[in-house]
């Protein structure tokens, strides 16, 4: 059989399928891969608009830029293994590392500028799995959606002309998210604490726990600090890194300790909205305490490598339906690759 | 030698079980780094098992690619078309191959566990180390991106020998029609 049995206009149209087929598959990768509608919120927009509010600081943390590791432990004493068959959660100690850090892209903050602060973990189970869980000292998220993150951090990103945000810009973002009244509200009255050790830290997303018999309990999680709080003193606004300098002083004298409090939702109680409290008067379950020991500068310290992606998870922990888990999984992964790759070239240790 | 029209039908099945399952894990792969819905996780959680498959069926594969007779070109395809040819075959065996192996060494030198699911685990194959991450990961979009580009040759010259010369290439993975 050769050519010769087809006619010429019959090559041609066969001729252009032969292309045509790879060509809609090009178009089609393109297209999933989101290079042909960079409008579109992805994890580059997301990280994009992080790097131009908080500047360019290669090698750092697109967002949560200013940390310090914490190393220490988790002694569970078994209450939460009645919701979740998570390893972690039958009586025992698992190790983790920490990252202690306050919000924004800038390493070179001042700890005082900024009023939200997180805790990161990533626990070490002993088969192998990890849970990692990125906590903010806040009681909800200002936000429900992606969407109403991205268009609070374009809004309130300095006006050039006044160094601060435009109220016009603030105000158009609130008439479009509502939800982030609430929010606000809660900063003007909020005062911050003197110190890392004394401050409470929220999953504020909703996951859920899965027992052995395979039940899902909606949870949201906290780290409630054991020891008091004490407001910020006006002598830690002269010091640019009083939450550091009084974490390395407390830890010289003893560890610190934090009880891990599972909050367990009600029927109704929504899952997929972070910036919504539950009722207070929800059933929860104190799991164990966190013990952390001593404090590394992140960039000598084995948490500067770790992404506190909060999908990574044990079997017995599982995401809900908050849509901000999965923008938060994908906008860290892409800022853990682009900070690992400046790392390296920084190291001389990139080819 | 002994002369055969078609590939082995064990071979055949890989072939087109691998062309789904890679055509299927390079979409997967744009889509899960891109997107920030919910689709995310979903295919995170896919990509990584099917990976695994991928270099599991590419190492028997290529074990029966020794061991069985294959067809031999047609003596009306010039010397360099062959070359082409051979040489691109080989060239997509060997990413077909490295590429799940750089996946599972990313992973491993981020210090994620490799989750399959349901609390199963590989162990890692590198240690924790940063710049071993900063190269296998862009490494990894590089390597599908070609692995994507050959494909897509490979698939075009498929498509060339089935449709306008239909001179038994394409049949002898097709398996429809005897010479």
């Amino acid at each position: 059989m050769t050519t010769s049995s087809l006619s010429t206009g019959q090559k041609i149209a066969r001729l252009a399928l032969v292309g045509a087929i790879p060509l809609a598959l090009v178009l089609l990768l393109l297209w999933a891969g989101g290079w042909l509608t960079p409008q579109r919120l992805s994890a580059n927009n997301l990280v994009a608009v992080l790097q131009q509010s908080g500047g360019e600081h290669p090698g750092y943390r697109r967002n949560h830029a200013k940390g310090v590791c914490v190393i220490g432990n988790f002694i569970s004493n078994g209450n939460a293994s009645a919701i979740s068959r998570a390893a972690l959660f039958a009586p025992g100690t698992t190790p983790v590392i920490g990252r202690f850090a306050i919000a924004g892209g800038n390493p070179n903050a001042p700890d005082y500028a900024v009023p939200v602060r997180s805790m990161a973990l990533a626990f070490r189970l002993a088969d192998g799995e990890q849970w990692r869980t990125g906590m903010n000292a806040l009681p909800f998220f200002p936000v429900a959606t992606v969407d109403g993150f991205y268009d609070q951090q374009v809004a309130s990103m300095p006006d050039p002309a006044t160094g601060k945000p435009n109220p016009e810009k603030m105000k158009a973002f609130v008439t479009k998210h509502p939800e982030a009244k609430a929010f606000m509200a809660w900063v003007k009255q909020y005062v911050p604490s003197s110190s890392w050790a004394n401050d409470r830290f929220n999953s504020l997303n909703a996951f859920r726990f899965i027992d052995k018999a395979g039940n899902a309990h909606l949870v949201r999680w906290s780290m409630v600090p054991q020891t008091g709080y004490q407001p910020i003193s006006a002598q830690d606004k002269n010091d640019k890194n009083f939450l550091q300098d009084d974490l390395k002083q407390r830890l010289a004298q003893g560890p610190l300790k934090w009880d891990l409090v599972i909050t367990v939702a009600q029927p109704g109680d929504v899952s997929n909205d972070a910036s919504k409290a539950w009722p207070v008067d929800r059933q929860t379950i104190n799991a164990g305490t966190l013990v952390l020991d001593r404090t590394v500068p992140q960039q000598q310290g084995p948490c500067n490598d770790i992404n506190y992606d909060p999908l990574i998870l044990p079997n017995g922990i599982a995401a809900s339906d908050d849509p901000l888990l999965n923008a938060r999984s994908a906008a860290y992964a892409k800022s853990y690759n682009l900070r690992t790759h400046e790392q390296a070239k920084q190291s001389g240790g990139s080819l | 030698m002994k002369q055969v029209a078609h590939f082995h039908p064990a071979l055949r099945f890989l072939h087109w079980l691998m062309a789904a399952a890679i055509l299927a894990m390079l979409f997967i792969g744009v889509a899960m780094v891109s997107t920030v819905s919910s689709l995310h996780s979903l295919l995170v959680s896919i990509h990584k098992p099917l990976g695994l498959m991928i270099l599991v069926l590419v190492l028997v594969r290529l074990w029966l690619r020794f061991y069985t007779v294959t067809p031999s070109l047609p003596r009306s395809i010039p010397g360099w078309q062959r070359g082409v040819a051979h040489l691109s075959h080989w060239a997509l065996y060997a990413m077909m191959l490295l590429q799940p192996l750089i996946g599972w060494g990313m992973l491993s030198a981020a210090g994620y566990p490799v989750t399959l699911g349901d609390g199963i685990i590989l162990p890692p194959i590198l240690p924790v180390n940063n710049d071993w991450y900063a190269t296998l990961r862009p490494l990894h979009s590089l390597v599908a991106l070609l692995l994507f580009a050959t494909v897509m040759l490979h698939l075009a010259a498929a498509l060339l020998h089935a449709l306008v010369l239909r001179d038994g290439v394409f049949h002898s993975m097709a398996g429809t029609r005897r010479r």
